[in-house]
């Protein structure tokens, strides 16, 4: 399980890194804004990706709407952090087909919480 | 221009004079070209005025805006700021207080245990005693578990509570940007007064993020259309059937 974390601030990918790294998951990769991400996950061989919204750049929706876009990624499980709450956004989100939408700040509890239900989801 | 005028007008009454019309027509309309360009000069100026008193008024209100509303606002995001801030140290200190102790606990009970051990290594114990010691080493396995379970919780407070720098981080940009507009709103008011204004005015407001970002409570959740908590994400996701 290879999962990619893309955050423009590198602070919240360490404290996301290390957060999975507690729930096992040690296989990750980082990225600070969608730009840098894409071209990580048109590569291949990322099994999850958890991603921030306001990036310089590209933003977070963007980055969800082409992953969905791309055949050979739509299927990849999204998960969103981010600070932005609006009801708007949040709607927006869950449209683009995001798995999982976590606002900052959250709990260690809350974010293994969302991401066992996404994986949950995918197996059954 | 007057002489132009008055050779204009001797030309126009020696035209009369002789009755040659068609050259006092062309005069007379020369004559009223004169007038009109003057005219034109004019309300060139007059329009030139009223361009920098708009570019001026739109330029205080933006200001009056910005003190009005922004001012006060980006005072309580920087208040939020120093109170996560304050939060964030609170818990970091905190599980570090809490941590010690248990740490040091836990090295005092290994120095003593290595030492038993190593007597016992060289055959220098005493039956009783390596009884007790038994006894002392699994009680040191239990408390070591339940403290390191202690700590592994403490150091994972500690990791969240870094969470803070990412979202004031965030909220100080956007003050630091509004600090930026009203330099720049006060700049053009200076150089309006100051007659230089180049003419080109550009009222972007607010146009440097689309996105609202970190919610301020008391600032950003007045109007109800946000998510205060996770529980209000989930309500709002599973009433949209996830």
């Amino acid at each position: 399980m290879k999962i990619l974390i893309v955050d423009d601030f590198s602070t919240m990918r360490r404290i996301v890194k290390n957060l999975l790294k507690d729930l096992g998951f040690t296989n990750t990769v980082e990225a600070d804004d969608g730009k840098t991400a894409l071209p990580i996950l048109e590569k291949g061989g990322i099994d999850f990706l958890v991603t921030d919204w306001n990036m310089p750049g590209m933003t977070g929706i963007d980055l969800l709407k082409a992953v969905r876009s791309n055949p050979h990624l739509a299927n990849l499980p999204v998960l969103m952090v981010t600070a932005e709450a609006k009801r708007e956004q949040i709607i927006m989100a869950a449209q683009a087909g995001v798995n999982g939408y976590v606002i900052k700040p959250f709990t260690a509890a809350t974010l293994k919480e969302k991401i066992e239900k996404i994986f949950e989801r995918i197996e059954g | 221009m007057k002489s132009d005028l008055l050779s204009l007008a001797k030309d126009l009454v020696s035209a009369l004079e002789k009755g040659d019309q068609a050259v006092a027509d062309g005069l007379l309309d020369e004559l009223a070209g004169l007038r009109e360009t003057q005219l034109f000069k004019e309300i060139g100026r007059l329009t030139r005025q009223l361009h920098d008193t708009m570019v001026s008024f739109s330029v205080d209100s933006a200001i009056t805006a910005m003190t009005e509303h922004d001012i006060p606002d980006a005072k309580e995001r920087l208040q939020y700021v120093i109170a996560m801030t304050e939060q964030a140290a609170d818990q970091t200190l905190t599980a570090v207080e809490n941590l010690l102790p248990i740490s040091q606990q836990l090295n005092d009970q290994v120095a003593l245990l290595a030492e038993k051990w190593s007597r016992f290594l060289d055959r220098e114990m005493p039956l009783e005693e390596f009884k007790s010691m038994s006894s002392e080493i699994s009680l040191h396995f239990k408390e070591s578990q339940t403290g390191l379970g202690q700590v592994q919780a403490g150091l994972n407070d500690i990791l969240m509570a870094q969470g803070f720098q990412d979202i004031t981080g965030q909220i100080i940009r956007r003050v630091i940007d509004l600090v930026h507009e009203l330099e720049e709103s006060l700049v053009k008011l200076i150089s309006i007064a100051g007659r230089k204004e180049s003419g080109r005015h550009d009222a972007s407001h607010h146009s440097h993020h689309e996105l609202p970002g970190p919610v301020v409570p008391g600032v950003d959740d007045k109007e109800g259309d946000v998510a205060t908590s996770q529980v209000d994400v989930d309500d709002l996701l599973s009433s949209l059937g996830f």
